[in-house]
């Protein structure tokens, strides 16, 4: 089938989709976006985490063929011409990152949760990134980037 | 494999009279775990998740009218005052990503012993609505489980909605795991009081073929609460509404625990949640 949908704010049309296979496979193999990481396809790690249609889900278990005329935001759309999202230069400079791996399903979970809820508690952190894995177990950088991309974004002024 | 996505429900309905056989995806977090890992291919996928009014409730006075589509995330933010217990389950479905695409309709129609949303229905007494080319039915959610991972429906229906009661009393619901996300119940419990009818409702998750309920239970805790006085509920009535529930599951040792793990910890769990719902039934009556 032939699939049409807003990725980054850019339509892409994709042709010889296979209606059954994931979002994620569309994004990687189709559309060149490998932001989205591949890790257990059953939602388990949360490593593919995008935003369909402004609701934060896992990339693997949302069907190609759902997605026709969907807006699909991923890790690639976040950073501006210039500089990182705020919440991606947390993570540098909170050295949250370690293997990388489970790093863009973070940072799209973290900017879903401070999109939502501006000043977050620790448990409140604990619970909106309990879907997204990381191997590294470097859980307490990512808790303490988390903090800081809150604080920025409150100074900035940005919602 | 073909693909069909309908918007309207009756162009659901007559492409699942036409394809029996048809796969239901909606929030996917089941269908798709079937479909990468190989496990099924089925001919035809029907997707409902155009569907608007699958993913809309209303408010039915006495009942709410709860949409198989409406996401767990949206449950337990805009109906945790009238359905507390449903509401309860649904903040323990897998993470968020999960529950913002996951919904009642898929636990019903996968009718896996362990789906969160079981003990809930069945302690609120809530009642299935399918739909066919041919009409509609309502099944009891008594009737709707009757197998594992089978359930009542015919091949050409699809879920539409399920109608729960509003709370007449304190709900609550425990579930056993490892850890507080990303967990399959070990076993899970529900329960529902109703101070109106001075009844009891019971769900059991995860311990037995079907999810179940404790009717022995349920008749021991309605003639023992102090409906009058709403004097607190007793370490031995928690002993006793407990051993009940242990005795009312039927659980096997698999690889998330032993049956006698499982009615150990649902004795317990059980246990608490009466006294935790009757707790929330004396703040409701007191408010």
């Amino acid at each position: 089938m032939r699939l049409t949908c807003t990725v980054n704010g850019k339509v892409e049309t994709v042709d010889d989709v296979w209606p059954g296979e994931s979002l994620l496979y569309v994004l990687r193999e189709r559309m060149g976006l490998p932001g989205a990481k591949n890790a257990c396809e059953q939602g388990e790690c949360g490593s593919c985490s995008v935003h369909l249609d402004g609701i934060l889900v896992c990339a693997c278990l949302v069907a190609a063929g759902q997605v026709e005329g969907a807006e699909i935001k991923t890790v690639e759309g976040l950073a501006g011409a210039k500089d990182l999202h705020p919440v991606q230069q947390a993570y540098l400079d909170a050295g949250a990152v370690q293997c990388g791996f489970c790093t863009p399903g973070l940072i799209v979970a973290t900017v879903d949760l401070l999109e939502k809820n501006a000043d977050p508690s620790d448990s409140e952190i604990r619970e909106a990134l309990a879907g997204n894995l990381c191997r590294c177990t470097g859980y307490s950088k990512i808790l303490d980037a988390v903090r800081l991309a809150a604080v920025r974004l409150e100074g900035a002024g940005v919602e | 494999m073909e693909f069909f996505r309908p918007a309207t429900l009756n162009d659901a309905l007559t492409l699942k009279s036409a394809h029996p056989t048809a796969l239901c995806i909606n929030g996917g977090t089941d269908v798709m775990v079937e479909l990468n890992f190989d496990r099924k291919r089925p001919e035809t996928l029907l997707d409902l998740s155009a569907i608007s009014e699958l993913s809309e409730w209303s408010d039915q006075g006495d009942s709410i009218l709860l949409g198989a589509g409406v996401s767990y995330t949206r449950i337990y933010h805009e109906l945790a005052k009238e359905l507390p217990g449903l509401a309860m389950a649904s903040r323990t479905v897998g993470s968020l990503q999960i529950r913002n695409k996951g919904g009642v309709g898929g636990n019903l129609g996968s009718a896996s012993p362990a789906g969160d949303a079981h003990p809930a229905l069945l302690a609120s007494g809530a009642t299935v609505n399918v739909a066919s080319v041919n009409g509609t039915r309502a099944i009891d959610i008594n009737d709707f489980y009757v197998g594992p991972k089978k359930n009542a429906m015919n091949p050409d229906e699809i879920i539409t909605s399920v109608l729960i009661p509003k709370a007449r009393g304190g709900q609550q619901y425990s579930k056993i795991g490892t850890r507080n996300a990303m967990v399959i119940a070990v076993c899970s419990f529900g329960i529902a009081i109703d101070s109106t009818n001075k009844s009891v409702g019971t769900g059991i998750g995860s311990a037995g073929p079907t999810p179940l309920r404790a009717h022995e239970a349920e008749s021991y805790a309605a003639s023992h609460l102090d409906w009058t006085h709403g004097s607190a509920v007793t370490p031995e009535m928690m002993k006793e509404f407990g051993a009940l529930v242990a005795a009312a599951s039927k659980p096997i040792d698999d690889v998330r625990g032993t049956a006698a793990y499982r009615r150990h910890t649902l004795a317990v769990i059980s246990g608490r949640c009466l006294k935790w719902a009757w707790t929330s039934t004396q703040e409701m009556r007191s408010k």
